[in-house]
């Protein structure tokens, strides 16, 4: 599926908030990689797209995609979850180390990067474990593993709780520059809960989480990372709390990044008002002042880049009471069209939002993607931005777990364009 | 939103065919589930028990959550209305070999059921249930985690009501372990709904639920302040596990601080009742003197409880009845065609 040796991109409205483009322009891709943009190139001997009236953007980055290989062989493969990427215009996929295994190993990651490498239609960015087994107790082989080709290690969703073993551990991956990656959630002030602690949570009798579970854990690390000066990246924030931490500490100058998932700017606790377990994911869906400071976070870039927080789920998992399913929802194909939703609200500005999805995310992680530019291998995202139904048999993923299948979005993914290959393609309808 | 629990539950034309929440429920459907249940406390006392409205119907008592006295009475309201009763203990024993929900649902289906009696540990259980099972079934919530315990609030309207002649200007306090309490949250929604003046939950602030004043209630930390002049008092169970996660220091002060006496009972109105949904532990919520003496309604409830559960199992099956008829017709109407 090697893209033509020559590619032209007709007339296509090319969005790049790195090099703040946005124009009606050509663009040629030349054997895998963009050889020009511009107004009217000469595209003799090329294959032609005549992409009047789509938008062109560079291939999204998502900082946080849970993918089920090795381990959840019934939540799909590494395979179908990067197939659902490219039907979402993703070319890069972070992947957080709580597989099983987990992978604090060289023997996880190089599976990992081995799987990717013979099946994957996106580029697959493991993070590996900071302590092993996710356990809290001993640090993880980090320099090790980073050799082996992880790009940052995490505790994912089980965060340090000893205070001690989490300060070394970020002393140890400053020492070789490594950045952390952190989802903070005190332990014992989540335990059991699975929604929001708030009105929703109490008229329904759900064993809840509180705000305060998250601002808690991040206000100990954010001190740490003062302490230890390393690169810090938090994903996931939810609450108002965390917005106004990581504001404070950015100001101060701390070298630190963050993520939201798309669906706590655009979903809040009432989204499960009537037991919908198609919206619980972790953390909760929290109340509207958390979703509109999460936004406006959004806008200003405090928080610099929105993730899917993809996960997908085997088609028992929500077949359940709601406190009994498991959290998530498998959301690579709708992190575009959903940001765009938001834009189309009038709540986050278009290029704020496209550099939230792409320059803003690579940043983060500390790649160089994210954006246009000649003589690289392309890294694309076409899309047609009028509304369109999602339908079911369209999807991707393996994981059916969304609550956006079968509805209306504002745009539909054409053709991506992932290390100069077509991943995606849509051109004829 | 809210909408999911009135269609969940009633008919097109208004009429009870599942009973899983007060929620959604509109204040004529509770008053008749109260008239119909007047008619029925007068059954226990005959010599023959039964009326024949369930003759020949299957009601399943499905209990993922041990409760002899729960069950009980639903089994007992079900033989009164001439029901075959078919009582499934699964405490998880079927679910934990393996089997899902949703396939033992499907073979009791198979088995000709008429009407699910659900108690689950999960908020939330008798909704998923109702949303996945045939709607041949009715669904009765005999009581879901924390979140509703509907038959047990609707005998307590009845309670109140008896007593109370209706509800317009009564003040009702609620004391105790708001946070886990299905049966308060069930009972906020009826007394709304049935238009009581005030609603308060009383009790210490780890036992209180955030954001609880939502539901239209007020909320007191003081005994003495929150039973201030209250017409209905309602002393909620007291579970030991609640000392073991560090929400109370010990049962004997939270006796000091919210248990019911006579003395605190003394700022109450003077016609107070004092009510609880039992089992009672003496000298933790309730004092002796308290349970026993002429404000204590606790043994009536008892009484009325399986008058108000006959009277939503029938309700309900005949909700489902009417809607099943009115399928035949319409199909029927459509070969003529």
């Amino acid at each position: 599926m090697y893209a033509k040796t020559q590619l032209l991109i007709r007339q296509a409205r090319i969005i790049d908030p790195s090099s703040q483009r946005d124009e009606v322009a050509d663009l040629l891709i030349e054997e895998g990689r963009i050889s020009r943009i511009g107004a009217s190139l000469d595209g003799r001997g090329a294959d032609i797209i005549n992409a009047e009236g789509l938008w062109l953007l560079p291939g999204l980055v998502d900082t946080c995609v849970h993918l089920p290989e090795p381990g959840h062989h019934r939540a799909g493969t590494i395979a179908s979850e990067t197939q659902a990427a490219a039907a979402g215009g993703i070319t890069h996929v972070c992947a957080p180390p709580d597989t099983d295994p987990v992978a604090d190993s060289t023997a996880v990651i190089r599976l990992i990067r081995e799987r990717a490498a013979q099946t994957a239609l996106a580029r697959v960015l493991p993070l590996a474990a900071l302590t092993q087994g996710l356990e809290g107790l001993q640090l993880a082989e980090m320099q090790t593993l980073k050799e082996a080709g992880c790009i940052g290690v995490s505790n994912a969703g089980q965060p340090v709780a000893n205070s001690l073993v989490l300060k070394r551990g970020l002393e140890y991956a400053s020492t070789f520059d490594i950045p952390v990656m952190f989802r903070p959630q005190d332990a014992s002030l989540s335990q059991g809960g699975c929604a929001h602690d708030g009105p929703v949570a109490t008229r329904l009798g759900l064993p809840s989480i509180p705000a305060v579970a998250e601002s808690l854990d991040m206000a100990r690390i954010l001190h740490l990372v003062e302490h230890t000066g390393v690169r810090a990246h938090f994903y996931q924030l939810s609450s108002a709390d965390s917005v106004a931490l990581l504001r404070s500490a950015k100001a101060k100058g701390l070298p630190i990044t963050a993520d939201v998932c798309v669906h706590h700017l655009l979903l809040d606790e009432t989204a499960v008002e009537d037991f919908n377990s198609d919206c619980r994911i972790d953390p909760p869906l929290r109340s509207q002042a958390d979703r509109k400071a999460l936004v406006t976070a959004v806008a200003d870039g405090t928080i610099d880049a929105i993730s899917s927080q993809h996960k997908s789920l085997g088609s028992s998992a929500k077949l359940a009471p709601f406190p009994s399913t498991k959290p998530g929802i498998s959301g690579l194909e709708t992190l575009l069209p959903l940001v765009l939703k938001l834009v189309n609200a009038g709540e986050l500005p278009l290029t704020r939002a496209i550099d939230a999805l792409t320059r803003a995310p690579a940043v983060c992680l500390g790649i160089n993607a994210g954006h246009l530019e000649a003589g690289r291998r392309a890294n694309i995202c076409l899309i047609d931005p009028n509304q369109q139904r999602l339908p079911r048999d369209k999807w991707q993923s393996a994981g059916r777990n969304s609550p956006w299948i079968d509805t209306h979005l504002p745009s539909k993914q054409v053709l991506t364009i992932t290390d100069g290959r077509i991943t995606w393609d849509a051109t004829t309808p | 939103m809210n909408d999911d629990y009135a269609t969940l539950q009633l008919t097109e034309d208004g009429q009870l065919r599942n009973f899983i929440s007060i929620r959604g429920l509109p204040k004529s459907i509770l008053e008749q589930i109260l008239d119909t249940a007047a008619s029925f406390v007068d059954v226990g006392g005959r010599d023959i028990k039964n009326v024949p409205l369930l003759r020949g119907k299957t009601v399943v008592n499905l209990f993922f959550e041990p409760s002899t006295r729960t069950r009980s009475t639903f089994e007992l309201a079900a033989k009164r209305l001439s029901a075959d009763v078919l009582n499934i203990d699964i405490a998880r024993s079927a679910t934990s070999k393996g089997e899902s929900l949703m396939d033992m649902l499907r073979n009791l289906e198979a088995m000709a059921s008429d009407m699910f009696v659900v108690r689950h540990a999960d908020s939330g259980a008798p909704h998923y249930i109702a949303r996945h099972a045939t709607p041949n079934v009715a669904i009765i919530n005999a009581g879901d985690g924390r979140h509703a315990h509907p038959t047990q609030a609707m005998l307590d309207m009845y309670t109140i009501r008896h007593y109370k002649g209706g509800f317009e200007g009564l003040t009702v306090a609620i004391v105790g372990d708001i946070l886990h309490s299905r049966v308060a949250r069930s009972q906020i929604y009826a007394l709304r709904t049935l238009g009581a003046k005030e609603i308060r939950v009383v009790g210490p602030k780890t036992l209180i639920p955030t954001a609880i004043e939502s539901m239209g209630v007020n909320v007191f930390t003081h005994l003495e302040e929150g039973i201030k002049d209250a017409d209905v008092i309602i002393a909620l169970r007291l579970q030991k596990e609640r000392m073991d996660s560090a929400l109370l220091p010990s049962e004997s002060e939270f006796f000091d601080q919210y248990g019911l006496t006579n003395e605190r009972l003394k700022v109450a109105h003077p016609e107070a009742i004092v009510m609880h949904p039992g089992p009672i532990n003496r000298g933790v919520e309730i004092a002796s003197e308290v349970a026993d003496g002429p404000r204590a309604v606790i043994l009536h409830q008892v009484t009325f409880g399986i008058a108000v559960r006959m009277a939503v199992m029938s309700m309900s099956m005949g909700g489902r009845e009417a809607e099943r008829n009115a399928a035949r017709r319409q199909q029927e109407a459509q070969h003529v065609r």
